[in-house]
């Protein structure tokens, strides 16, 4: 397996023009994208955005209907199976056995994985001990809390080992605590040198990540580290509004002519404009005449859901006149 | 296929039938069921057809031929009567089946040597028990008037008159006629068509609905292995049912056994292949437990309890339908059954049915193999 993902120059991942139709449906639309050894990989986008048709196209459990790509060297259509050989998968959905316990969940996926014997039962310690199941290694799977549930999930993922794993938002509806405990499990995997590749829609999930990969309506639209995003992405300047009715001073800021967009962040507002020295005034004295006080405003660095928003908008702006004149 | 994998696959499988009481109830409890309810229930003999007799004559002859009917074990005779509406009231209420008018002249015209007609009425609605009651009562006046004749002769001081013709049946295979004895083989075969299909038609569109489909086969499992252990389960079941109702059909219903038990197994477990992989190959193509029981229960208990022979005879049937007959596995199980229990036939007679379920089982198998895809549709 070494091999294989070493002849693909140290890349675990490589897309090449990956799209997916759903009848007329376009759900993710010629995505080119390398993702590195060893990396953790965050893939962001919101609802329907393509994140769980792109991983299971990786996956092999998905056939794509153009473009190509690579998985651990193998090709995503050729070579399915091989790839499932080499990676472990945690899908959207819970999808361990709910009747069965902990204790058979892990046996039988080191059955589906042929784990050797001698190995086998190491590999169920450490899982159940990762998971911080050991009091509940005969408790059946169904009563478990969700941290608990996910925790066992990408145990048996990786029970063999691999060194590439997909996790389709594997935190999601998860309390805090239990969302940070699996970072922490991620971020010690990925120490190993295990390549990791999720989704989610949660920001500060986002900020932990390697690389960042940006898709909202099945394409790819921003791609880079937390820091070049905010950089490189983010040619506007970020205001900060803190006031006390802050719905009801959007529309106003927002019709501004310094003013790009606005979103409600918060307890406040995050304004986005070309330059912030001549917005600040603007929105004050707009604020002002409305009678609605100001608790703060100033310039911020840009949070990657600025990044995001900002991305989005003027993607739907570029995109709006394309969709009138189809249409 | 790797050994390894099949067993984790039969284990979780076993442990998921283990820990749901209504697929229990399906696999072991609901054929018992079927079995003693049936077993009971379907019988097609026709003996004490309940009788109602208007004796005119009320003579010694007429009283003589009556007894008859009342000493035979396929008439009891339930009311006396001296009118029509006793005897349409009598067979409204379903009091008897068959009624006996003996006109008034009746003993003075046998005694005369003249024919003496008996008015015999019987309720058509259930046709085949009126037609075996009308059987049984021509062979009983039959009977009787060949016994008037000799007597007569002899009063006559004349040689008994022979007759010509004489039927002398005998009976093979059932001869006591019984016909749960018949009827208890096909049973069994319908049974296990049905609850076999049952059983797995849900499998693998359950883990479609659940999710961990979605798992699996980003796993390196074979499709050929996932069906292999999902059927081992349901095939213990399908044995545990069959070794089941032979003790049934043993100690409940004292059904004679004549054949060979050791072919009767070998040809059910070869059944069982087929029936339990035609579930899973609906299962498969649908995807939707709901969709796949009611498909599997449409597929298997209208053919096998309709055209497999096993209370409709298939030679009465019209020639369409035989032809279809010939289609439906259960038929040729239901003939290997039979003729096992009753006939005690070997591989030698039965060769054509037995290929037909060897190559069944086979093609359904691999059906169910070519048709799960490791792929999201
Ligand atoms: N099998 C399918 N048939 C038709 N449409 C599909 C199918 N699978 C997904 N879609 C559509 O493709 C789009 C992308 O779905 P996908 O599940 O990849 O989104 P996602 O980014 O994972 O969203 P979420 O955060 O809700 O999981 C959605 O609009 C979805 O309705
Ligand atoms: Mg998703």
């Amino acid at each position: 397996m070494e091999l294989a993902t070493d002849t693909h120059n140290g890349f675990a991942v490589t897309l090449r023009n990956l799209e997916k139709r759903f009848g007329d449906f376009v759900a993710v639309n010629r995505v080119n994208l390398d993702v590195r050894k060893g990396e953790i990989f965050g893939f962001l986008g919101p609802n329907g955005a393509g994140k769980s048709t792109t991983i299971r196209m990786l996956c092999g459990i998905l056939e794509p209907t153009a473009g190509s790509g690579t998985v651990a060297g193998f090709d995503i259509t050729r070579q399915a199976e091989e790839i499932k050989k080499h990676i472990g998968y945690m899908s959207q959905r819970f999808s361990l056995y709910e009747d069965l316990t902990v204790a058979e969940n892990i046996d039988f996926y080191s059955g589906i994985y042929r784990i050797p014997a001698a190995r086998k039962n190491a590999r169920k310690e450490w899982v159940i001990e990762m998971a911080g199941l050991t009091e509940h290694r005969n408790s059946r799977t169904a009563i478990l809390s969700g941290g608990w549930k996910q925790r066992l999930a990408l145990g048996c993922a990786i029970l063999h080992e691999p060194p590439i794993i997909f996790l389709d938002e594997p935190t999601s509806g998860v309390d805090p605590i239990s969302r940070r405990n699996f970072w922490d499990l991620i971020y010690q995997l990925a120490g190993e040198g295990v390549t990791v590749f999720v989704t989610t829609h949660y920001m500060d999930e986002a900020e932990y990540c390697d690389r960042l990969g940006l898709i909202y309506r099945g394409e790819l639209i921003a791609l880079g580290t937390p820091g070049e995003l905010k950089s490189r992405f983010m040619a506007e300047e970020v205001i900060e509004v803190l006031c006390d009715q802050p719905q009801e001073a959007l529309e106003p800021i927002e019709q501004l002519a310094e003013v790009k967009h606005a979103a409600l962040f918060g307890r406040g507002l995050h304004v986005v404009a070309e330059r912030a020295d001549d917005a600040i005034p603007a929105i004050t004295a707009r604020l002002k005449e409305l009678n609605l006080p100001v608790n703060r405003i100033e310039q911020i660095l840009p949070s990657l859901e600025d990044v995001f928003v900002s991305q989005i908008e003027s993607h739907d702006r570029k995109e709006a006149p394309q969709r009138e004149v189809a249409s | 296929m790797k050994f390894q994998r099949i067993v984790a696959i039969a284990r979780k499988e076993f442990i998921h039938v283990f820990r749901d009481p209504r697929s229990l109830a399906m696999g072991i409890a609901i054929p018992m069921l079927m079995l003693f309810l049936f077993g009971y229930a379907l019988t097609l003999d026709v003996d004490r057809v309940p009788l109602i007799v208007w004796d005119q004559s009320e003579s010694p002859a007429s009283r003589e031929f009556v007894s008859r009917f009342a000493g035979s074990r396929y008439f009891s005779l339930r009311q006396h009567t001296d009118n029509y509406q006793g005897i349409e009231r009598a067979i409204d209420n379903r009091d008897a089946l068959i009624a006996l008018i003996i006109p008034v002249d009746f003993a003075r015209r046998i005694e005369a040597g003249r024919r003496a007609d008996v008015q015999v009425i019987v309720d058509g609605s259930d046709s085949n028990t009126a037609t075996i009651a009308l059987g049984y009562a021509d062979a009983v006046t039959l009977d009787y008037s060949r016994e008037i004749i000799v007597q007569q002769a002899r009063h006559q001081g004349l040689p008994p008159p022979v007759a010509l013709l004489d039927l002398r049946p005998r009976v093979w295979f059932n001869a006591d006629m019984v016909s749960r004895n018949y009827i208890f083989p096909g049973l069994i075969a319908v049974i296990m068509m049905i609850i076999a299909a049952l059983l797995t038609s849900l499998t693998v569109a359950r883990e479609w609905e659940t999710g961990t489909m979605e798992q699996l086969i980003a796993t390196p499992l074979k499709g050929p292995e996932l069906i292999v252990g999902k059927l081992i389960p349901y095939f213990t079941i399908g044995i545990l049912d069959l070794i089941l109702s032979l003790l049934v059909g043993d100690f409940v219903f004292a059904i004679p056994l004549r054949g060979s038990l050791w072919l009767l197994f070998g040809m059910s477990l070869i059944f069982l292949v087929g029936a339990l992989s035609l579930g899973i190959l609906i299962s498969i193509v649908t995807k939707n437990q709901r969709m796949a029981s009611q498909l599997a229960l449409v597929a298997t208990m209208l053919p096998a309890f309709l055209l497999s022979g096993f209370i409709f005879p298939i030679d009465n049937m019209p020639l369409v339908i035989q032809g279809i007959t010939h289609i439906v596995t259960a038929r040729y199980f239901v003939t290997i059954l039979r003729g096992i229990y009753l006939k005690n036939v070997g591989l030698g007679v039965l060769a054509g049915e037995a290929a037909f379920l060897v190559v069944f089982s086979a093609l359904v198998l691999w059906l169910s193999i070519r048709k799960f895809r490791k792929k999201i549709e």
